[in-house]
């Protein structure tokens, strides 16, 4: 176990790092967070970067509709819509909601599903038989189609997706955890705790809790990406919030307007390769996990 | 006599495994781990519990500290149902009732300093904290621990294993605890610093008048540590006396198995070859009647037919049909 203690002596922020354990030696955990690092940049500073508002239908300086224009046409540097909106303000803005689907959905999965790991783990009995016939509910149920019902039946909004996924993709989370809490429970360092008199709650959170969470990141990392997945899947399927600018959106304007068999590659593409580097970068970083938490996995 | 801080009285742990298929296969779905053991100790006095591998001695220490919950009989800590225990009586117990572990790299969190380590009983007791310090100091120097004030920001994989040791010593006993179970405390220590553990805990133990439990599968450490033996087999006690009687004549035929299983340091002298061979039987399946028939070396029909119970022979308890002085 010494390589769960190597960093215990800093403080503050390296304490948090090392407790999460970002996998910063890995080349491709080390792309994955460099790809976050600059859409979270993007997303944060968007007001800032994008030239125009996204939605607002644009004219030229002679008043006519700046339609259909291509990359690099007055101005516009990744072309405008059919409707004459700017597709790079549209990438720009659409960063914003797909970190914001993609970081709460992971945190509610990361969240959720530690918790009942954690407690279905430590607790055993009749909390794990409950907890654990709920998630075989949860794996039973097919995700989109979930997430579609749910957009149904609600207003259409960026947050269905996030509620989905705190609803049903915990119960990976919750599983993997559980197994793990499972065999911290039996080490001499939980045992002791209890004979020296330590409650339950102070056992889970002071010498459970730290192990499994660089797990819970892994989990978290993966969610991410497919958070904005899905998001962007219900938007191109057309239940998403209309009013929301994100990259599914994007897709579902373009395919709306036909821009395929217009070849207007460059409405369609940008907002295609943002959604697989946002998502790779998440599968990126969790494989740096797995090489961390199983080393044994090999390279 | 004073009244016994420990009373034991035909303690069960059966442990459920298995499932209906099992069953159903005829498939036995019950380990009797302890299977109607009853002793009781005397404040001060210290008993080792001697087996070998799954034969329920740590199964019986970790019900006396409530690690385990029996399952039938009694289990009682100064007259109290230790099972039945809640909010601050368990508090009580868990300070007046500790547990030395067997592997002490395992018995403390990778994550903690030593000061945390140790903080830990003390905060569970709502000892004042201007004391900590001082009684961590106590704690660490009780245990042989020179220079203590140099431990307390260390981490454990930093100390060596008997070091470690000598930490989680000083955690069972930093709150002064009546009893203590000592789990195998130095079998994963190298040979070479066993000595001085097991000196410091004999030590300790004189010196705060402790009753204790040591847990060993090595007669010759229990005879260095307790007066008292009680030497078990698949879940039950086959005898129970003075150490110094079961070394130098014992009665069971199990016991006379463990005494010529030590080894000597003369490695010229030829010694009798083992009175048992083979391996303890599947827990699951025990054989009917006494559970050590099958290896034993006088066993006739009647130890299939009938449970030997517990005889007074002398000063000791023996659980055999033919033992006799």
């Amino acid at each position: 176990m010494p390589e769960t203690v190597a960093d215990t002596h800093e403080s503050g922020v390296a304490r948090i790092f090392a407790a999460i354990r970002l996998p910063v030696g890995d080349p491709f955990a080390l792309a994955g967070l460099v790809i976050y690092a600059v859409f979270i940049v993007t997303a944060i500073c968007a007001p800032y970067i994008a030239p125009y508002d996204p939605s607002e239908i644009l004219y030229t300086a002679d008043y006519d509709l700046a339609s259909d224009l291509p990359p690099g046409a007055k101005g516009h540097l990744l072309g405008t819509t059919s409707l004459g909106r700017d597709i790079f303000s549209q990438i720009v803005w659409g960063a914003r909601s797909a970190l914001l689907v993609g970081f709460t959905a992971a945190f509610m999965v990361a969240f959720i599903g530690s918790i009942v790991g954690l407690l279905a783990g430590y607790f055993g009995g009749w909390v794990d038989a409950v907890l654990m016939r709920l998630a075989d509910v949860a794996f039973g149920i097919p995700f989109l189609p979930f997430v579609i019902v749910i957009s149904a039946f609600s207003e259409p909004s960026i947050w269905n997706t996030v509620i989905a996924m705190g609803l049903v993709l915990w119960r990976d989370t919750g599983r993997v955890i559980r197994s793990q809490v499972l065999s911290l429970r039996s080490r001499g360092y939980v045992e002791a705790a209890r004979v020296v008199g330590s409650s339950d709650l102070k056992i889970i959170l002071r010498h459970i809790t730290p192990n499994i969470l660089p797990l819970s990141f892994l989990y978290g990392s993966i969610a991410i990406g497919w958070a904005i997945l899905t998001e962007a899947s219900i938007s191109f399927l057309g239940f998403g919030d209309p009013d929301a600018i994100s990259w599914g959106f994007m897709l579902q304007d373009a395919f709306a307007s036909q821009a395929l068999a217009r070849q207007a590659y460059y409405w369609f593409i940008p907002p295609g390769l943002a959604i697989i580097l946002v998502v790779s970068a998440g599968f990126f970083i969790s494989r740096g996990y797995e090489n961390l938490l199983f080393p044994k996995l090999g390279r | 006599m004073s009244d016994p801080i420990i009373e034991l009285k035909d303690t069960k742990l059966h442990y459920k495994i298995g499932n209906a298929v099992s069953a159903m296969m005829g498939l036995s779905t019950t380990v009797k781990a302890v299977d109607g053991v009853s002793f009781s100790l005397r404040k001060g006095e210290s008993v080792g519990l001697l087996g070998e591998s799954g034969c329920g001695k740590t199964s019986m220490g970790r019900i006396l500290v409530r690690l385990e919950e029996i399952t039938g009989g009694s289990a009682r800590f100064e007259g109290d149902e230790i099972g039945d225990l809640k909010g601050s009586d368990l508090q009580r117990f868990r300070s007046r009732s500790q547990m030395i572990f067997q592997n002490p790299f395992d018995a403390v969190n990778p994550r903690y300093s030593i000061r945390k380590t140790l903080e830990e009983p003390l905060a569970n007791a709502k000892i004042s904290r201007s004391t900590w310090h001082q009684r961590i100091i106590d704690a660490l120097d009780l245990v042989g621990l020179g220079d203590p004030e140099q431990f307390l920001e260390r981490y454990p994989h930093q100390l060596s294993g008997g070091q470690l040791q000598r930490v989680v010593m000083a955690r069972a006993l930093i709150l002064e605890p009546d009893f203590v179970v000592a789990d195998e405390p130095v079998s994963m220590l190298d040979v070479s610093v066993r000595a001085g553990v097991l000196n410091v805990f004999r030590d300790v133990r004189d010196r705060l008048g402790l009753t204790a439990i040591y847990i060993s599968h090595d007669l010759a450490l229990v005879r260095y540590v307790c007066e008292r033996t009680i030497v078990m087999y698949l879940g039950k006690i086959m005898e129970d006396g003075p150490t110094e009687d079961i070394v130098h004549d014992p009665l069971h035929p199990y016991s006379q198995a463990l005494v010529a299983a030590v080894p000597t340091p003369h490695v010229d002298q030829s010694h009798d070859p083992l009175p048992i061979g083979g391996g303890a039987p599947d827990p699951r399946n025990p054989p009917s009647g006494c559970v050590f028939r099958d290896r034993c070396p006088r066993a006739q029909l009647r130890c299939a037919d009938e449970v030997p119970q517990p005889r007074r022979i002398g000063t000791r308890l023996v659980a055999c049909h033919f033992a006799s002085v």
